[in-house]
């Protein structure tokens, strides 16, 4: 146990970040000046870390796979972003937004980092108000919020439905304004491809050039990786098609513990999968769920001819139809958390009631809704006889102001229209909560190496709420980050510059190219996307979202016999020395294929059922998660040992001195 | 100043400015010619003001051709700029589905009213100077009307003057409004600037050519 | 249903290319643009030959990546929709698509349909900034009011997602809806009227550098942006260019 040590402060809960921040060592502006930091990621972690440490003086160097920094998937969030402010006066606070995420989080977190993230929650708004991020405003000018999943206060900051792109936008000016000035070297389309450790310490990293192909060393003093989740394992999910595990899973082999890795979110409302040529799945809005109602048929005659074409939607009559949430959760009906629903949706579909083409899709329906608003709206407009064809259109006026945009995108897509018949959705993995394992400083078990954002397991526990992703990001960059790493290189005021001919690097570099030319040199059967897609069948069926003992071994032994054969037959054309992305995908796929191992072997190793985490052994009689507080209240931290199925398991127990411990209850 | 007109908006705002006075200049000389067909002595007698009067002649006549000149020079550094700024050239362009064929064609459209300016300079104006300063005749302040009624006697002139103003028109419906874009206009009056060139642009060509064929349909006897 | 295929092939920036002529087959109308493009890449690897490259990665019209030109337009025949989210029921049976990289000078191809768009990124820094430090005592948030129209006109224009369709549709490849937007974003808002003046000097200085062509207000942009960029935001940095030169 002495190797994880949080090395969260001591005293009171509400002071522990003051208290540490009042204590930690600092670096004086002229010694920054000597120091460089590599920042790999650029969305909202990484973007608002590298813009911070260089506006403090630091020489950064960041590195992003996308052609400019801009480009990172922070820019797709939609929601919003969590922040206590209180603006609306309805009783927020600190301490309730820090509640709401432990308890979201089914029990899983960190005490002392969720509360500090909920502490600097307001000043990222400050921050971001600051730099000119247009958020949504009341007509009287002042910011405007609205509420989101599972908590009692409108919280959530957003500019309309695409919050993420403007906070992503703010730190990318930041940046911006840094590289103007020179603090920044921005090494766009390049690639992570090993961490490389001086002494025990994280010293640099290699990159590959993915334009020309080069390898190339860069060193500094600290390494911060902050690249995101590794949600594409599932090879189907609303991640970019770039996002990737890559970094991280090179710093774990060279040392950083992976936590958590099953911890994953599978959001219940994007659009279905449409057929075997789909590369990527979009989310509709969590907020959908406030005026849609959930259902499939209740025959399974019925079910099958709306599969084959012969029913409508809209022709099934309402006794016809079985509300499930509503049914199984008659208290929160269809509003009850992410887990849960995509859980219910799984489980009827698995009954073989899915809508459409593949079975795989339930209805989401807003004429109810339509009907309600309208008949409002056909009242206060004076309207006493109004008929149905009148109600319907100013029902459907009211829906269009709310989430107007949202339905224009589902048309795009699916080519129908949701106004007149049923919207189909299906849940698609989104987020993961897991990540590398870090301490209260944001360093991984590699001294030197930090990591923020989603690419760390820190504050989310077993499930994420919405609108809180984004705030993690830029807590960690714009405000956490920037004051713990200076403790670290305090010690490295003296050490200078980095070299970067030392044998550490000759070995790193010559270990790249080994990779990659191995790599090259596949037999040639198939191409990567036939290997990922095989990896995403498998752990979507396999550790989706319900999970069995027996099924997860297999999983293991599935994935393990892939990655063989991957190693062994994949074919990769063009060459390693130019601008090659099937050689990109494939040591992304190739790290996936160990992280999926991995990943089963954590959740097989859980025997418990917690927030994204649902062991189907370990459920109530009414089919409901069962946590087991007494054997698993801890987080699990992997060290790499060869393959996967070496890895050792290191647990970091977690005390709760400020929360007691409960049971989630939605019926 | 140099400095500024290498930016790309001052430019653009140097055509702006110069097209807006020539559209100026175009509706006074239209006012001007229009007395030809409903009052010769009128148009004789403003003729004769705008021939001999100084300000005219040495200021505002130097001022128009400075217009002119530079409106043509900048057009065409603009447009050699904007040539330069996509050397490879798409395969297939398909530019009729975002923009009309006006707005992309300016060059078009504007070449061909300049060819035109140098046959009305030839025939009104460099005769213009001849009759004035090389053969050095007296003023005669009656000749303006039988002299441009004769120049539409030709049926292959007053062709060529027809098609220059159909350019001219197309030319004027993209650039009138254009320039108040350039100059940062866009906002609640946009719409009705748009109307009033429209109305501009088709009306004093139109009037133009109405101009042109009356003379040709009408010449004068003797 | 089954198409034709005109696709430029480039092996690098020093390198000629050419149209290439593809045939495919099984196409869904279901399928995304690029979901057609996969299907493409997957027949090349399994034949042998090298599969064409191109920028994509959100595929969900936000991250600004995909840029293709689709029988002469940029992002294909719909409206405020980018190449990812385009979907291939609007081609028929039997038609051919010419797909070519953005052009522009400023846009050199890197290859095949991949272009570098740096030059985007050099506008920004240039000035696309408002110059505050992170210090965690920045003053309240809700301390400026910001009228409700002005801020919604400030997203409509940062909505821009820096794609450059603008300057692959325009005739003479300008680059002045995507600066306008984001000097527009800063114009409507008082957190950036300090810095108004250098800003605007200082990004369109750099949009000349980069040999972009001028405006001469065709529209086209307008018209082919995914996200309805208006022209107006034209119209106001040409406002604010003058205003900061007439300052000085």
């Amino acid at each position: 146990m002495g190797i994880l040590d949080s090395k969260v402060p001591s005293g009171p809960l509400a002071d522990k970040w003051t208290n540490h921040k009042n204590h930690v060592d600092l670096v004086n502006p002229a010694n920054k000046r000597n120091i460089d930091i590599i920042v790999v990621g650029t969305g909202l972690a990484g973007g608002s870390a590298a813009a911070t440490l260089a506006e403090l003086g630091y020489n950064v160097k960041t590195f992003c796979y996308q052609d400019s920094p801009r480009r990172a998937h922070s820019i797709a969030a939609q929601g919003g972003i969590n922040a206590s402010k209180n603006y609306q006066g309805d009783g927020d606070s600190n301490y309730r937004l820090f509640y709401d995420t432990v308890k979201g989080g089914d029990y899983r977190s960190r005490e002392a980092n969720v509360y500090r993230l909920a502490e600097v929650s307001g000043q990222i708004i400050d921050q971001c108000v600051a730099q000119g991020v247009p958020f949504a405003r009341e007509y009287g000018g002042l910011l405007d919020n609205r509420s989101f999943g599972g908590v009692l206060v409108s919280r959530t900051f957003y500019a309309k439905g695409q919050t993420g792109q403007q906070l992503l936008l703010g730190a990318y000016s930041a940046m911006n304004r840094q590289i103007n000035r020179g603090k920044i070297q921005p090494f766009n389309r390049h690639e992570m491809m090993d961490l490389v450790k001086v002494h025990g310490k994280a010293r640099s990293i290699i990159a590959r050039n993915l334009v020309t192909g080069e390898i190339e060393r860069h060193s500094a003093h600290a390494v911060v990786l902050a690249t995101g989740g590794y949600g594409n394992v599932f090879f189907l999910s609303t991640n970019a098609m770039g996002s990737n595990v890559m970094a991280a899973w090179r710093a774990h082999r060279r040392g950083a513990f992976f936590a958590n890795p099953c911890y994953t979110q599978i959001h219940p409302t994007c659009i279905p999968v449409s057929g075997d040529h789909q590369s990527k799945l979009t989310l509709m809005s969590e907020s959908l769920r406030n005026d849609g109602r959930i259902w499939v048929p209740k025959r399974l005659e019925d079910a099958q001819a709306i599969r084959e074409g012969k029913l409508k939607p809209t022709q099934l009559k309402e006794e016809d139809r079985d509300y499930y949430l509503e049914r199984r959760y008659p208290a929160f009906g269809n509003l009850v958390p992410r887990d849960v629903a995509s859980r219910a949706a799984k489980e009827r579909c698995d009954a073989g009631f899915g809508v459409n083409k593949t079975g795989e899709a339930v209805y989401l329906d807003f004429d109810a809704a339509i009907m309600r608003y309208g008949k409002e709206k056909a009242l206060t407009s004076g309207m006493k006889d109004a008929d149905d064809g009148a109600v319907r259109a100013l029902g459907e006026e009211v829906i269009e102001t709310k989430y107007g945009n949202l339905f224009q995108m589902y048309e795009k897509i699916v080519d129908e229209n949701p106004y007149k018949t049923p919207m189909m959705i299906y849940p698609a993995v989104h987020y993961t909560m897991g990540g590398l394992w870090v301490d209260y400083n944001l360093q991984t078990t590699v001294e030197g190496c930090y990591s923020a954002g989603e690419a760390n397991f820190s504050d989310h526990g077993a499930n994420r709420l919405g609108a809180s992703a984004l705030m993690q990001g830029l807590a960690d960059g714009y405000f956490v980050l920037p004051y713990t790493i200076g403790d670290y290189l305090s010690n490295d005021i003296r050490t200078g510059k980095i070299p970067t001919d030392s044998p550490e690097f000759d070995a790193a570099e010559k270990e790249v190219r080994d990779r990659m030319e191995k790599l090259m040199n596949g037999k040639g059967t198939h191409s990567v996307d036939y290997y990922h897609k095989k990896l995403g069948k498998i752990m979507w069926n396999k550790c989706g979202m319900s999970r069995n003992a027996v099924e997860l071994q297999e999983a293991i032994d599935e994935i393990s016999a892939l990655r063989k054969d991957f190693w062994e037959n994949v074919r990769v054309p063009g060459s390693a020395d130019s601008k090659n992305q099937e050689l990109e995908k494939a040591g992304r796929v190739a790290d996936f294929l160990e992280l999926g191992e991995l990943f089963a072997k954590d959740a097989l190793t859980r025997n418990e059922s917690c927030g994204g985490h649902f062991r189907e052994e370990y459920q109530t009689p009414e089919g409901e998660a069962l946590r087991d507080d007494e054997n698993f209240k801890f987080v699990s931290a992997w060290e790499y040992k060869g393959e996967p199925k070496d890895a050792v398991l290191h647990k970091e127990e977690l005390k709760y001195e400020n929360i007691e411990l409960k049971t989630r209850s939605y019926k | 100043m140099s400095g500024l007109l290498k930016s790309s908006i001052a430019r653009k705002v140097v055509m702006a400015l110069s097209g807006l006075f020539l559209v100026f200049f175009l509706g006074q000389h239209f006012v001007i010619n229009i007395t030809s067909v409903i009052a010769p002595d009128t148009f004789n007698s403003w003729s004769h003001f705008m021939g001999y009067n100084p300000l005219v002649q040495y200021i505002l006549q130097p001022i128009l051709i400075a217009g002119v000149i530079v409106h043509f020079v900048m057009g065409i550094g603009l447009e050699l700029q904007n040539n330069r700024a996509r050397s490879v050239k798409y395969a297939k362009y398909k530019g009729s589905a975002n923009a009309s064929w006006i707005s992309r064609n300016m060059i078009i459209t504007g070449l061909v009213v300049l060819a035109f300016l140098g046959l009305h300079m030839y025939d009104f104006w460099v005769h213009e100077m001849a009759y004035k300063y090389i053969e050095a005749n007296p003023e005669d302040p009656t000749r303006y009307y039988e002299e441009t009624v004769y120049k539409f006697e030709p049926i292959w002139r007053t062709v060529l003057y027809i098609l220059a103003f159909v350019l001219l028109a197309m030319h004027l419906l993209h650039g009138f409004a254009s320039s108040f874009q350039t100059m940062g206009v866009n906002n609640k009056y946009s719409p009705a600037i748009q109307t009033f060139t429209k109305i501009y642009a088709i009306a004093i060509p139109l009037g133009f050519a109405f101009i042109a064929i009356y003379h040709h349909l009408n010449p004068i006897t003797h | 249903m089954k198409l034709n295929l005109k696709i430029w092939r480039q092996k690098d920036a020093g390198s000629k290319g050419k149209m290439m002529d593809y045939t495919i087959d099984g196409i869904d109308g279901d399928m995304s643009f690029l979901e057609m493009m996969d299907v493409l890449n997957e027949d090349l690897i399994n034949k042998g030959e090298e599969p064409i490259e191109f920028d994509h990665d959100c595929r969900e019209g936000i991250c600004g990546s995909c840029s293709l030109q689709i029988n002469g337009e940029p992002h294909g025949p719909d409206r405020l929709v980018t190449t990812c989210q385009l979907h291939m029921r609007k081609f028929s049976d039997g038609d051919t698509i010419v797909i070519e990289p953005f052009r522009a000078k400023a846009f050199p191809v890197i290859k095949d349909l991949i272009v570098d768009r740096s030059a985007f990124d050099r506008i920004q820094q240039a000035g696309g900034y408002i110059s505050i430090n992170t210090s965690g005592n920045t003053q309240d948030a809700n301390s400026i009011p910001i009228e409700k129209e002005n801020a919604d006109d400030a997203f409509y224009a940062a909505a821009c997602i820096g794609c450059g369709a603008c300057v692959a549709a325009c005739k003479n490849a300008s680059a002045m809806l995507f600066t306008s937007a984001k000097v527009s974003q800063y114009a409507l808002l008082p957190q950036g009227q300090v810095e108004a003046t250098e800003r605007v000097q200082n990004m369109v200085r750099q949009m000349d550098l980069e040999g972009f062509g001028n405006c001469t207000n065709t529209g086209a942009c307008e018209v082919e942006c995914p996200k309805g960029i208006s022209l107006e935001n034209i119209a106001r940095m040409n406002r604010e260019y003058l205003a900061a030169n007439i300052k000085g």
